[in-house]
């Protein structure tokens, strides 16, 4: 496999000095450190998935079959917290899309201030999420000294107790701040990828502005656009930060996503079985998403 | 119409401002708070215009250091581990391509998108085992684990740029694969190395997940200090904004420093 990569076809043998090293040799060091922090760990997740297997109760550990995806999948609590990790990810991924490619078509134009106020944007994708979570829980959205009530309160509203009332929405605000910037970062790179001559040429055909985002901005754009709903799905599918500084999950389970669930069955209950198998379902959900956009990425490789 | 083109372009250069005013606020915000006094940071209505005082941030200081200390090894250690890793099997994959090392990359790929609650109860579980839970090591193991197929990756891409010429005349001189290792693919892409290095140290440095999990006290970083804060009803906010300011400059400034590789690094490569 490697004799034939490294032995020079034309010179002639001169003594090698240094290490001596098969390419092979240098790839499995990284491949075997995956496997068994990924790999391994993830196929015993499987394994106690299968078991009613609880730290709290030791010696006991029956076999059960699919007993805990049975219960995940059919009990309403459960099936309203994997509900709420869709509506979290996908409400999130839309907001985020389209906030961020308006502020994209906002700074592909030329004006004062544009490459300082493009940096100063990103920032708060930056920000540490338990950050995030605590400022915005505290210091925004507190019912009494929270910023924003104050500004409700002084449009002639009522003080909002807004992660009580409306616990989802917040949240979702909160994690779109934080998402909008990546959304804007790949959709700005993507767009500035588009020959100024294309853009010129449809106003000269004198295509109105609709018409130039429709035809000739908008199928450059494809691209940007999967990577930024593949990878937003798949973070948003594990957010878990932002749910442990603001809500815990609350009030109920208005706010607990799978993550936050796994973490309350197996650090709280030490329920291992029924949060294995919260875990694979993950995975699985993941995955799906995953395996899309791995084939998006070998496309854009080979279309270089 | 040359004037109304002016006036709407000036009016979309507004309306760009006002939402990037917005979407700054929380952390003006936080950062205003973090030099007030704590009876100003929760005043209804609330204070625009003060004196700064430096007070929280001596207060922040007090408990904030065995945290930041573990956040700097934790982050620093894992980022050097993976780069340990992850730069020989890039070097290989680049220029010693096989007909697997496509699927090598994306297997690669795909552990990354491995959701961090797919691995953690056994984690959690053989931690215990071996002592790992609540230490330094472990944390720097999980984080190796999240930054190498980005180091693979990344580093790849910078080295399949290096001219293949190079390692040509370099063969025909007889050099190994350790010299070329050393002496071309590390020294040409220093940049590339730089710019991979502080993704890894961001991405380190903000990972929640498996800090509040492995850890709690000894081994606590910044992010489980700062989670102290959640139920702090309007008492201490200076102090947590003090805090969360330190916390979070570090990585605004690198990431404001390495933003055209954050959008390569976020991608993998997809959109440069």
């Amino acid at each position: 496999m490697t004799a034939a990569a490294t032995t020079p076809a034309t010179s002639a043998p001169t003594p090698r000095r240094g290490l001596r090293l098969s390419p092979a040799a240098l790839i499995w060091p990284a491949m075997l450190y995956l496997i068994l922090t990924t790999q391994v760990p993830f196929f015993m997740t499987v394994y106690y998935s299968f078991f009613r297997y609880n730290l709290a109760i030791p010696g006991s550990r029956p076999f059960v079959g699919f007993a805990n995806y049975q219960n995940l999948l059919t009990d309403p609590q459960n099936l309203h917290i994997l509900w709420n990790t869709v509506v979290l990810a996908g409400g999130t991924l839309i907001l985020t899309l389209i906030i961020g490619a308006a502020l994209a078509l906002l700074l592909n134009r030329d004006f004062p201030g544009r490459a300082l106020l493009r940096t100063l944007l990103i920032s708060s994708f930056l920000i540490m999420p338990v950050v995030t979570a605590v400022v915005w829980k505290n210091m925004l959205m507190n019912p009494v000294f929270g910023f924003f009530s104050w500004v409700v309160t002084g449009l002639g509203g009522h003080p909002v107790d807004w992660l009580t009332q409306y616990p989802m929405a917040s949240v979702i605000a909160m994690i779109t701040w934080e998402w909008t910037p990546f959304a804007m970062l790949i959709l700005l790179t993507g767009l500035q990828s588009l020959p100024d001559e294309q853009l010129e040429a449809a106003r000269l055909d004198g295509a109105s502005p609709w018409q130039e985002f429709r035809y000739v901005v908008l199928p450059h754009w494809t691209q940007a656009i999967q990577v930024v709903v593949l990878m937003e799905t798949i973070a948003l599918l594990q957010v878990y930060g932002e749910i442990y500084g603001s809500t815990s999950g609350g009030p109920g389970v208005a706010t607990t996503n799978l993550p936050y669930f796994i973490y309350q069955k197996a650090f709280a209950e030490y329920n291992i079985g029924l949060a294995s198998a919260a875990g694979v379902i993950t995975v699985i959900l993941t995955n799906v998403l995953a395996a899309y956009m791995l084939r998006l990425l070998t496309r854009a490789g080979r279309g270089e | 119409m040359q004037a109304q083109i002016r006036l709407r372009n000036a009016l979309l250069t507004l309306v760009t401002y006002l939402i990037a005013a917005a979407f700054l606020f929380p952390l003006v915000w936080m950062f205003m708070a973090a030099f007030k006094t704590e009876a100003q940071a929760f005043a209804t209505p609330p204070v625009f215009v003060f004196t700064p005082v430096l007070e929280n941030f001596g207060h922040a200081l007090g408990s904030y250091f065995p945290a930041l200390r573990n956040s700097l090894v934790a982050a620093v250690g894992s980022t050097v581990l993976a780069f340990i890793l992850g730069l020989p099997a890039a070097f290989a994959l680049a220029v010693y391509p096989t007909r697997r090392a496509q699927g090598v990359l994306t297997w690669m790929l795909s552990t990354k998108f491995m959701p961090a609650v797919g691995v953690i109860v056994p984690l959690f579980l053989i931690f215990r085992n071996l002592h790992l839970l609540d230490t330094l090591p472990g944390l720097i193991l999980m984080y190796t684990t999240m930054n190498l197929p980005l180091v693979v990756w990344m580093m790849h891409s910078y080295m399949t740029e290096i001219p293949y010429a190079i390692y040509e005349a370099a063969k025909v001189d007889g050099a190994s694969v350790g010299q070329e290792f050393f002496g071309i693919a590390l020294p040409l892409s220093t940049p590339g190395m730089a710019a991979t290095a502080l993704l890894c140290l961001i991405f380190a440095w903000n990972e929640v997940f498996f800090a509040l999990n492995l850890t709690n006290s000894d081994a606590a970083p910044l992010s489980v200090f700062i989670s102290q804060f959640k139920t702090s009803e309007g008492l201490f906010w200076a102090q947590m904004s003090a805090a969360a300011t330190l916390t979070v400059l570090p990585v605004l400034i690198f990431g404001w420093i390495a933003q055209r590789q954050l959008v390569r690094g976020l991608s993998f490569g997809a959109v440069k």
